[in-house]
């Protein structure tokens, strides 16, 4: 009897942690699965079609990189109860907060153009007509925001996170030999030796991991769903676990590709859902599925990262628990990014690839600004308090920080200047 | 003519309201210590290196 008692007690403690995780999921694991989005997909495919499985070990050591920079972004958020964008115009003048805030507005605007480049070609594949895919999409995005609820929003946003796992069964389908994966992707190896080109593709890697929008979206997100700092535990856990998944279906991604398309140049992922199509159907159209949820689940979170910012220095309404009239220019700002955007790709002849080499570019300026003043904030100790950073994760952070503002910046050289790493 | 005038309120109000946000945010409330310092010229550095970059490329690629 005491023994069913004891087991009957234990779970009870293990199911109301479970449900107060449900509470308190959310920021953590949709910017992580979101950071899988139309342009990172290409570029796990493109990784997997050259080297096959011989860079899975670097997507490994991505899950911490991820996890380090966005939890400060939970601290600071919980601590504060400031998104990113007016922590810096408070703590570092007007000047950075201007240059971060329109900085973030251009870079924001054009991935959310590469979303839609994604998207439209994966429905493309479907033979979806592009107006109708970029009309569909501003609609859904649309009820979303509009139904007056940060709760809502969110649990249909992981909804979509949920899809973003089609690359597994996918990557199933097409039977991957284990053995190999282990034997090429475990331990550290650079297949070809360690070139321009590797070099090229680990810059990529880390590129699409870590981008500007996602510091700005995690720490109005945990604002407007009134996380406190008590919550900061299930915050990192939510985190850790987003960083986990984001980085099993990237591999899954290259799973896929290296078995398929090992050797194949790729371009871009809708090209790779045709490629592997060929091959076995329903991995391709899964993947070109999954591609569209990328694009659309980096849609759902950029828009918002330009809106919450605005408001928060114009001092707008701008929560997704108000409705349209409590918050007018909240809405409004949403909706302008979302319909420019999605009106770009409609635009016949519009330099499509430039913008996307373009985003890499403005990306650069954007992300080591964000992340140093990520850091310096958290060092704030009349602020942060108890939360402040301590020794062991300003040197971890510092570390990961440099090594990112480094390989993120020869990425977005190596955009304008593509001979120097070839 | 009404559309022309609400245009201009609406303009005159955000300029106002951009200044108001200066006058806000005027003054850095981090402490300038010298890591701090430090770590803001490199940003200008830095971004000043990469926006002669964006040039020089932007101005290469005319010229061809």
């Amino acid at each position: 009897m005491n023994f069913i008692t004891k087991c009957y007690y234990l779970f009870r403690r293990v199911w109301k942690s479970v449900s107060l995780y449900f509470m308190l999921a959310g920021p953590g694991l949709v910017v992580m699965i979101a950071d899988n989005d139309a342009g990172g997909i290409t570029t796990y495919a493109a990784t997997g079609a050259k080297y096959g499985y011989h860079l899975i070990w670097f997507l490994l050591v991505l899950i911490p990189v991820a996890y380090y920079v966005q939890e400060m972004t939970v601290r600071l958020g919980a601590v504060t109860k400031r998104g990113h964008a007016e922590a810096i115009f408070d703590g570092f003048g007007s000047f950075w907060g201007w240059f971060s805030l329109l900085d973030l507005m251009l870079v924001d605007w054009l991935t959310l153009v590469t979303e839609f480049i994604g998207m439209t070609a994966a429905m493309r594949i479907f033979g979806v007509p592009e107006w109708l895919t970029v009309l569909a999409v501003c609609l859904l995005m649309g009820f979303m925001v509009l139904n007056g609820r940060y709760w809502t929003w969110e649990k249909i946003a992981l909804g979509f996170c949920l899809l973003n796992l089609i690359y597994i069964p996918a990557a199933f389908l097409v039977h991957p030999p284990l053995g190999r994966i282990l034997a090429d992707g475990v331990l550290p190896n650079f297949p070809g030796g360690f070139n321009g080109e590797m070099f090229f593709f680990l810059m990529a890697n880390i590129g699409t991991t870590i981008a500007p929008w996602m510091l700005f979206f995690q720490q109005s997100s945990v604002v407007d769903k009134g996380m406190r700092e008590k919550d900061i535990p299930w915050g990192r856990f939510d985190t850790w676990t987003g960083a986990i998944i984001t980085v099993v279906v990237a591999i899954f991604i290259v799973v896929l590709t290296g078995t398929i398309l090992h050797g194949v140049d790729i371009d871009d992922a809708a090209q790779a859902s045709v490629l592997v199509m060929q091959t076995n159907k329903y991995a391709g159209a899964m993947m070109a599925i999954g591609l569209f949820d990328a694009g659309l689940l980096g849609a759902i979170c950029i828009s918002l990262a330009s809106s919450w910012a605005f408001g928060e220095i114009f001092g707008w309404a701008h929560s997704l628990n108000t409705k349209i009239k409590e918050a007018p220019w909240f809405y409004v700002s949403y909706f302008f990014t979302l319909v420019t955007a999605g009106l770009v790709v409609l635009i016949p002849g519009a330099p499509l690839v430039l913008i996307t080499l373009f985003v890499q570019v403005v990306a650069v300026t954007l992300l080591p600004a964000a992340l140093v003043f990520l850091i310096l904030l958290l060092n704030d100790r009349e602020t942060m308090g108890e939360y402040c950073n301590s020794r062991i994760q300003n040197v971890i952070g510092g570390v990961i920080i440099a090594t990112i503002i480094v390989l993120s910046t020869c990425y977005g050289i190596s955009a304008l200047f593509p001979a120097l790493f070839t | 003519m009404p559309i022309a005038h609400a245009l201009r309120s609406l303009f005159a109000g955000n300029l106002e309201k951009i200044r108001d946000i200066n006058r806000k945010y005027a003054t850095p409330r981090i402490t300038m210590s010298l890591p701090v310092r430090l770590a803001l010229l490199a940003l200008r550095v830095y971004l000043l290196v990469l926006v002669g970059l964006l040039a020089y490329k932007f101005i290469v690629t005319l010229s061809r």
